[in-house]
């Protein structure tokens, strides 16, 4: 059964009703990103979606407050009204999940979910600036506030953010939202392999032009985008967005400087949107396969050296997000949890979130980066002092 | 000396134990990493929040995460309260000690460790300097974004500590959106890693919650930062208006035009007054309310922004514009502004407040600020960051008059509570620390509070780490 509280008090009373019974809660929104984390013990659920709607929108103050349960795309609708938007791109996970449903904004600041600005602008937790959420005693909490600037006290709406209905039921989150950009262009390098695009991309970074987004699509992935209508070879992408005038100017200096890379073509406005909305929801790995995904984080740099080393002992594909440093890998059978994650202590660290797989090898894996026993003590001791019943989502996360 | 604001009592343990202490720490550290002589003492005493001060019990410099290490889990051992120092800029008493701390003062640990540019990221000791690290990679077309007023002395992990923020801010965010790991030492000695080269947090956001703790969680030893590349160029516009209401309305349009300028500052009538008496800005006399926007990018890009920001001052009555055509006059025009504190100083002695508001509740703040400040019988300076709502309210006032003091501190708790009121908050960027420590209940409620306590316990169950700051002295959680 799905308990749907539709206020901020009911949710308080389910919540406090459950801590002096011991009863397990899995906390949701759409259920969209159902399949997060580590296979959960049973428990009932609470849904968000009971807590629906935008509270309170200032264009001019580029703030929004919304209730937790409220549908990404009603937001989006919202913003886009007002030509503004979420900079962090929150990615949708229905396609690589299989999952059916609409995402909530809860769902995207619980789960900490960002698309390729997040390398320039920030995560979805940068853009957080408010949050209420019961705790596991069923106390509305307050934390954050609606100005950008604030550092009033601890900082708990980072903690929430990306702990996975694990410390908290949001009920409502307030975050700064940015223009829309006037223009996008994408500069392609075509032909590069995977050590000479992070080069290319490293050297684009370098340079005065704002490039707001940085992938590498090897050619086992290249056709799946703008149903194959990118140049023939691997495509190295680079997205310059802003003011029509300085997009051109930039674009032109930037292309001048890739030319030494390879060959340089461009995608107009809506090219762009297509082909980073599809970069964004891991287009190639929404196969409706139960093939093994991992999102790995982890230095630029290093990016490509781990999928070359992987390669030499399994069954590995992959493309480069945030120049580099997000690895989307579907395995071609095993996950090789403990073998990727030793690769990526070795080249100086980072973290790999198996995404999807099928029951049973979500059984057997650790769904989330194993952490140091300090570390892993300490976030315990954090989790105890917001749910200090255990109640929420017991087992997702550790 | 101001006495309003309490600090612990400090414990009888520890004070009875002083030459024990001393004589331990002396086992722990080099000769030159340990100052307990009375007189050397003094200079750490207190931190920009002079009003108050009190002597540690003694300072320890370290000059590695070893020793910082050592000296936490002896004072863990003993219960002997740990107060960290970076350089001493907080403008909310963040580290002013107390007698029965030691102070942990990071300045010998001030080394750039690595500067990797494939991956824009630099790994430096806690003691470096703020603009150390902008010099250090300037030269290669890089920066490090956060600019607080004070990034000549301040260090990264006084800057960690409050999640410092800055002109720039509107564009680049704070410390915690630039910050992508630290070596830390937990109460217990304990030597952690969070973050590192790759983006956000394996499991909870601990990174996200050390930032701007204040000192409370532990002490920060390394830091990872965010380099951005220097944009081509920069170019300020300075304007004049007749009343703060249109200044206000002004900076609200241009935020909601779709333009994001890298900084907009604003200076009412006294503030320009000051500061161009001091600077020899060109300031103009005749207006109630300047702004200052700055733009960057290429020349292009510069220019079209600049264009549409000029006609939307035109539409609220703006009086005076000045473009700056050349390097020396954008330097001009930020002179003033940079020099606002220091010009301050000369004529009175000052508080400076730290609230954010909406941007919204601009105007309508600095009329009840002014108000307050006259209904005290003192006067105000206005100089903030009006692109992001952090009012900075100085309140002038005699420092030797103790009653005048009194005053100036009353009426700046006022203009907190009228942040608040307002939905904004009590500091945007220079923490809590003592100053607005007996405020924070007019921001939380008791629940609110409870649940950010409950959180520091994790870290550090006994309170030892800047046991005096941040939450109100009554109410807390039992060791």
């Amino acid at each position: 059964m799905t308990l749907i509280p539709n206020s901020e008090t009911d949710a308080a009373y389910v919540i406090r009703n459950a801590a002096s019974e011991g009863k397990k809660l899995a906390l949701c929104g759409g259920n969209t990103r159902a399949g997060f984390g580590n296979a959960a013990e049973p428990a009932e659920m609470v849904s968000s979606t009971g807590l629906s709607g935008i509270v309170d929108y200032e264009p001019a103050e580029m703030v929004m407050t919304v209730k937790a349960g409220t549908p990404v795309a009603e937001i989006e609708a919202a913003l886009a009204a007002n030509r503004q938007m979420m900079a962090f791109e929150p990615m949708d996970h229905r396609g690589v999940m299989g999952t059916l449903g609409e995402p909530t904004i809860g769902g995207v600041f619980a789960a900490n979910v960002s698309g390729p600005r997040r390398f320039v602008s920030g995560a979805a937790r940068d853009s957080l600036l408010g949050i209420r959420f019961i705790n596991g005693r069923g106390e509305p909490i307050r934390a954050g506030g609606r100005v950008m600037k604030n550092v009033t006290g601890l900082d708990l709406v980072k903690l929430l953010a990306g702990s996975h209905g694990t410390l908290g039921f949001l009920t409502e989150v307030t975050f700064r939202v940015l223009p829309v950009p006037q223009t996008v262009e994408t500069i392609v390098i075509s032909g590069l392999d995977d050590a000479a695009a992070a080069k290319a991309m490293a050297a684009a970074m370098a340079l005065p032009v704002e490039v707001s987004g940085a992938a590498h699509l090897p050619q086992t992935v290249r056709f799946r985008f703008l149903g194959g209508g990118l140049p023939a070879g691997e495509a190295t992408v680079l997205r310059i967005e802003g003011l029509d005038a300085s997009v051109a100017v930039r674009a032109e200096k930037l292309a001048a400087v890739m030319e030494a890379f390879g060959p340089v073509s461009r995608l107009g406005l809506e090219e762009s949107q297509t082909l980073w909305r599809q970069i964004r929801d891991v287009y190639p790995y929404s196969d409706g396969t139960l093939k093994p995904v991992w999102r790995v984080s982890i230095a630029p740099s290093a990016g490509h050296q781990l999928v070359a080393a992987l390669r030499l002992e399994a069954g590995v594909d992959a493309f480069y997000d945030w120049q580099g440093g997000l690895v989307w890998m579907r395995m071609e059978a095993d996950p090789e949890a403990e073998l990727l994650r030793r690769y990526i202590r070795a080249l100086g660290g980072g973290h790999a979130t198996l995404m999807r797989a099928s029951d049973a090898v979500r059984a057997q894996t650790q769904a989330f980066e194993p952490q140091p026993d300090a570390v892993a003590a300490l976030s315990a001791r954090v989790k105890q002092k917001l749910d200090p019943a255990g109640i929420f989502c017991p087992g997702k996360m550790g | 000396m101001a006495d309003t604001i309490r600090f612990l009592k400090p414990r009888e343990a520890v004070l009875s134990r002083r030459a024990a202490i001393i004589a331990d720490l002396t086992d722990l550290l080099p000769p030159e990493c340990l100052v307990h002589e009375a007189r050397e003492l003094v200079p750490f005493e207190t931190d920009a929040f002079v009003s108050y001060r009190r002597l540690p019990l003694a300072v320890a410099l370290p000059k590695t995460t070893a020793q910082v290490a050592a000296v936490m889990k002896y004072c863990h051992r003993y219960g002997i309260p740990v107060v960290p120092r970076g350089a001493g800029t907080s403008l909310s008493g963040g580290a002013i000690p107390q007698e029965d701390a030691v102070v942990l003062g990071l300045s010998k640990m001030s080394r750039i460790l690595e500067v990797d540019y494939a991956n824009r990221t630099a790994t430096v000791q806690a003691g470096v300097t703020n603009l150390n690290i902008s010099e250090a990679v300037g030269i290669d077309g890089f920066f490090y974004a956060p600019d607080p007023s004070s990034q000549l002395a301040c260090t990264i992990g006084g800057n960690i500590g409050m999640n410092s923020g800055g002109a720039h801010c509107l564009k680049y965010g704070v410390t915690t959106n630039n910050l992508l790991g630290v070596k830390m030492v937990l109460v217990d000695g304990t030597v952690i890693e969070l973050g590192g080269k790759h983006l956000d947090a394996a499991g909870y956001d601990l990174l996200g919650l050390v930032c701007g703790s204040e000192g409370q969680l532990g002490i920060v030893t390394e830091a990872v930062v965010r380099l951005i590349a220097k944009p081509e160029g920069a170019r300020p516009v300075l304007f004049g208006f007749d009343t703060s209401e249109h200044a206000g309305a002004c900076v609200a349009d241009i935020i909601g035009s779709g333009i994001i300028p890298v900084a907009i500052e604003f200076m009412d009538k006294p503030a320009i007054e000051i500061c161009e008496a001091f600077a020899h800005a060109g300031y103009p006399l005749d207006v109630e309310a300047l702004l200052i926007v700055e733009v960057e990018g290429s020349e292009a890009e510069m220019e079209a922004m600049l264009k549409a920001i000029v006609e939307i001052a035109g539409r609220h009555g703006v009086k005076t514009v000045r473009e700056s055509q050349s390097a020396t006059e954008a330097a001009l025009i930020w002179k003033g502004r940079k020099s606002a504190f220091g010009a301050t100083g000369r004529i009175a002695d000052y508080i400076c407040m730290d609230g954010t508001v909406p941007l919204g509740k601009l105007s309508y703040v600095l009329n009840k600020t002014s108000e307050i400040v006259d209904r005290f019988g003192l006067r105000v300076a206005n100089v903030f960051h009006a692109g992001d709502g952090n009012m900075h309210p100085l309140i002038l006032f005699n420092a030797n008059d103790p009653e005048d003091a009194a005053r100036a501190e009353e009426a700046g708790n006022e203009i907190l509570k009228l942040c608040v009121d307002a939905g904004g908050c009590l500091t945007g960027e220079h923490g809590v620390g003592i100053e607005k420590r007996d405020l924070m209940r007019h921001q939380y409620s008791e629940a609110d509070l409870n649940q950010q306590m409950a959180v520091r316990s994790a870290f550090d169950e006994d309170w030892i780490l800047n046991p005096s700051k941040v939450f109100p002295l009554d109410g807390r959680p039992a060791a």
